[in-house]
């Protein structure tokens, strides 16, 4: 019986009136790949904001590996091995791409105190850096400023500044919104070949494209979790059915 | 006990001149998302337009002025909302730049039309006899000053949450892109409510004048002032700024009084306390 | 481009002294001075993205410390400086302490409040400050036994103090914590979700410019002798601000360019209309209005343009 990778219990969150996560848990095992499914305004981002830190549940208790990071800054949990990435995306658009990862890369060393060296010359983070554009595919971009990036590209930066750190859960927050099919292919691989070292929590209301990467599903709606548990399980349920076909 | 009552009435005045002025920058704040640094020159500004009209002009009285320095100094702040701040719709420290600048620009012209000696605003003639009370006396200017900035607070609070324009305004501070969405005219609230606060802020200028009289630096002495009090009770709150002004009153003017070196730091204890654990101020809803 | 902007500087920093009279090298003395100023303030407003609107406080804390120290309290200025310097940089670390509860306007309102505190102050704690008389009489120190009286010697003191400091904060803003800076500045969310502190690492900035904002007070009041409560004042403030947007905040040249141009402004347009203060509203509109991004890129635009069009 190992410790649990993510552990939620009971998380309550509302802005104003609007109860937008109530009484939610979820418990993902390490190395599991979860979907969380469920209709636009379901309260999937904000379960995220509220794992990743960005936002103070009302109640409720969060766990990374056994230990509880409820009262956690989102950069303490990042140096647990949490990272994540943005529905909408979040990047330093003047700079390079190299730059961008290299940053990434950064945040978990002692040295982003550093005050007298610039970061180009960390040659070791850069060579890294690049190795991770490489497995997302945009290594021949590196030198470009990321404003000069097509969406789909953008899309895989972020994935790339996530996975450079090697994280041990990773929440990704619809990683194929507005993809081509084919981007949506490429990224769909990269997710797949992340490594089991990994436990990844993913974002997509898209059923059909995610659904092959699940192991384990979530369907949340108006803040609740609805259904919960195996991937065909899930799909076979009614509720699920309700909640998509709108039964 | 005289000196505490009569300590504790200037305090009132104080507390209630405060209101008036940070009262319009609350607001401003609240729907434009706007640091008017402006706004203690309009103070100024009123104050300056009091002492002249009521020293040229006989025939003026205090109330009369205090109107229509009032609209004056709101539509000056309508020309200028509509000249310069709209177009910086997209650059909110460019607009507090240029607020920065234009209390530069008033306050300096005000030297230039009126001098560097302060010019008295007289009381009228009818609230110089002290009033007695329960046996003790008081200033009568000061009481009338502080109702009047009690009834302002409840004609503000009647607008902003009685009326279709105070549910507008406050559609708007909530949320500026919904509002826009459901069809309210954000843009030309805007104006209304930069008037309002600038107007608010000139007439206070006249109504302070007979405690604090026309002179350079008014702005200077006032704008921090009003800074304290919106940190305090919470940037665009219109009970915090209420509640606010009064305490910075009473504090300003027994520090003053009892350690008139020190006034000016335990002035600031408060605020600090406030933005130590209540980063939104007392009332606060925004964090800024 | 950039070469030849540094060739020329130099050379005209070498030859002022031997070539111009006084006025002019006490005046590029204050240009340097103002621009140690303009540079500390732009860590904070173009690497940062902290707009404060207080940053007299740490050049008037400063020379109000130093002022004290060697008058009143008879220290040699030596210790003095040490005192004025620690002094100021506890002060900056309390008040980002304060001032960084908050970003963005309540971040500005609050340096604004915190600076208009110390300048009441100043004018108020007469016994201590002489409030609006100043305190007058001061000296300037002697480093090494070389008096610097004269104002040649002068000039090459505040030239080697900035450029000492233009090299120190080029260092910073191009380091390791520089990048984790302007990403602070950026994506404040996303720098966090990366493992960045984004409080501490604006702290440390604020103290860091704090720093810099105190040596700038100190070389002020050994070139004037003299401190007065107008230093502590929002005008001094808002000179310095208007000196790094009309620049180029963000930039590391800009704010030293735009500081020498308002400083110039104010030396020569003040000396024939005496309305500085209404000179220095309009070009705050005119700059935010015209010239939003600054003086400094503006050029460099051009100067890419022109660069190009030959090739
Ligand atoms: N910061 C916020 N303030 C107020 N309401 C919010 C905020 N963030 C999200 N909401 C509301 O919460 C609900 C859930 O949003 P979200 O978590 O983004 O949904 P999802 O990601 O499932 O589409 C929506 O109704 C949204 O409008
Ligand atoms: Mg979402």
């Amino acid at each position: 019986m190992s410790t649990l990778a993510l552990e939620v219990t009971a998380l309550n969150k509302a802005f104003g009136g609007l109860k937008v996560t109530q009484g939610v848990s979820l418990s993902v095992r390490p190395g599991e790949r979860r979907l969380i499914i469920g209709p636009n305004g379901a309260g999937k981002t904000t379960l995220f904001n509220q794992i990743s830190g960005d936002l103070r549940p009302n109640s409720g208790r969060i766990r990374l590996f056994g230990e509880d990071v409820t009262a956690l800054s989102p950069y303490q949990r990042a140096h647990r091995g949490l990272s994540r990435t943005y529905q909408i995306i979040t990047l330093f658009g003047g700079d390079t791409l190299e730059h961008n990862v290299t940053l990434g890369l950064l945040g978990l060393l002692p040295s982003r105190w550093q005050m007298w060296r610039p970061l180009s010359t960390y040659r070791h983070l850069v060579t890294e850096a690049r190795r991770t554009l490489d497995s997302v595919g945009l290594l021949h971009l590196a030198h470009h400023s990321v404003s000069e990036l097509a969406y789909g590209e953008k899309r895989r930066l972020e994935l790339a500044m996530a996975l450079a750190q090697k994280p041990r859960v990773l929440l990704l927050d619809e990683p194929l919104a507005g993809l081509s099919n084919s981007e949506r292919a490429t990224v769909k691989a990269l997710v797949a070949s992340i490594s089991k070292d990994t436990t990844v929590v993913m974002i997509e209301h898209d059923m059909d494209t995610a659904l092959d990467l699940a192991e384990t599903v979530t369907l949340l709606n108006y803040g609740r979790v609805i259904v919960d548990g195996e991937r065909d399980q899930v799909i076979a349920d009614e509720r699920t059915r309700e909640v998509y076909l709108g039964g | 006990m005289q000196f505490w009552i009569i300590q504790g009435l200037n305090s009132l005045s104080l507390g209630g001149l405060l209101f008036l002025l940070s009262s319009g920058f609350s607001l401003i704040f609240g729907l434009m998302r706007l640091a008017n640094l402006t706004h203690g020159a309009f103070f100024m500004l009123g104050t300056y337009f009091g002492a002249i009209a009521l020293r040229d002009y006989s025939g003026l009285n205090l109330w009369v002025t205090a109107i229509g320095a009032g609209i004056i100094v709101a539509a000056l702040g309508g020309l200028f909302e509509r000249l310069v701040l709209t177009r910086l719709k997209t650059n909110p420290l460019g607009q507090v730049l240029v607020t920065l600048g234009m209390a530069f620009i008033i306050s300096d012209a005000c030297l230039v039309l009126w001098g560097g000696d302060s010019i008295p605003v007289p009381t009228p003639h009818n609230l110089q006899a002290p009033t007695r009370l329960f046996g003790f006396v008081f200033p009568t200017y000061r009481l009338v000053l502080v109702a009047i900035a009690i009834a302002t607070a409840i004609g503000l609070y009647i607008l902003i949450d009685r009326t279709r324009l105070g549910a507008m305004i406050r559609a708007g501070v909530d949320d500026r892109q919904m509002a826009r969405a459901v069809g309210i005219p954000v843009s030309r609230l805007f104006t209304i409510v930069f008037c309002l606060g600038a107007g608010i802020a000139g007439a206070a200028g006249v109504l302070g004048g007979p405690i604090l009289s026309a002179y350079p630096g008014l702005d200077a002495d006032m704008l921090p002032l009003a800074l304290i009090v919106v940190i305090l009770g919470g940037i665009g709150s219109l009970f915090g700024a209420f509640i606010g002004s009064f305490i910075i009153g009473f504090i300003y003017t027994f520090g003053t009084v009892l350690f008139p070196e020190l006034a000016y730091i335990i002035l600031f204890l408060p605020m600090i306390f406030v933005i130590a654990f209540r980063p939104q101020g007392l009332f606060g809803r925004l964090g800024t | 481009m950039k070469w030849i902007a540094l060739a020329l500087f130099a050379a005209v920093a070498l030859l002022l002294p031997f070539v111009a009279g006084d006025f002019y090298v006490n005046l590029a003395s204050q240009i340097f001075i103002a621009a140690i100023f303009a540079l500390s303030l732009n860590l904070l407003v173009g690497f940062g993205g902290m707009t404060s609107l207080g940053h007299a406080s740490y050049l008037g804390v400063a020379a109000y410390l130093s002022a004290l120290m060697t008058t009143r309290y008879g220290f040699g200025h030596g210790a003095a400086a040490l005192i004025s310097i620690l002094g100021t940089v506890a002060m900056a670390a309390f008040f980002g302490l304060i001032a960084l509860r908050a970003t963005g306007l309540g971040f500005l309102m609050i340096t604004l409040a915190l600076s208009q505190v110390l300048w009441g102050l100043a004018y108020r704690m007469s016994g201590i400050t002489n409030g609006d008389n100043g305190i007058a009489g001061l000296t300037r120190p002697a480093p090494f036994g070389i008096s610097l009286e004269s104002p040649a010697a002068f000039y090459w003191f505040s030239l080697l103090a900035a450029i000492i400091a233009f090299v120190m904060m080029t260092i910073f803003v191009s380091s390791a914590f520089g990048s984790s800076l302007k990403g602070v500045r950026d994506q404040p969310r996303r720098m966090a979700a990366l493992g960045f502190n984004p409080w501490m690492i604006r702290w440390i900035t604020f103290v860091y410019a704090g720093f810099w904002g105190g040596i700038a007070g100190l070389l002020y009041v050994y070139y004037n002798k003299y401190i007065h409560p107008t230093s502590l004042s929002t005008t001094s403030s808002a000179e310095a601000l208007l000196g790094v947007i009309a620049g180029g905040s963000g930039t590391l040249a800009g704010p030293a360019v735009g500081a020498t141009l308002v400083l110039l402004l104010k030396n020569y347009a003040s000396a024939y209309v005496e309305r500085w203060n209404m000179l220095l509203g309009l070009v705050f509109l005119f700059i935010v209005l015209v010239m939003p991004t600054g003086i400094v890129p503006g050029l460099q635009k051009l100067a890419s343009r022109l660069w190009r069009r030959p090739s």
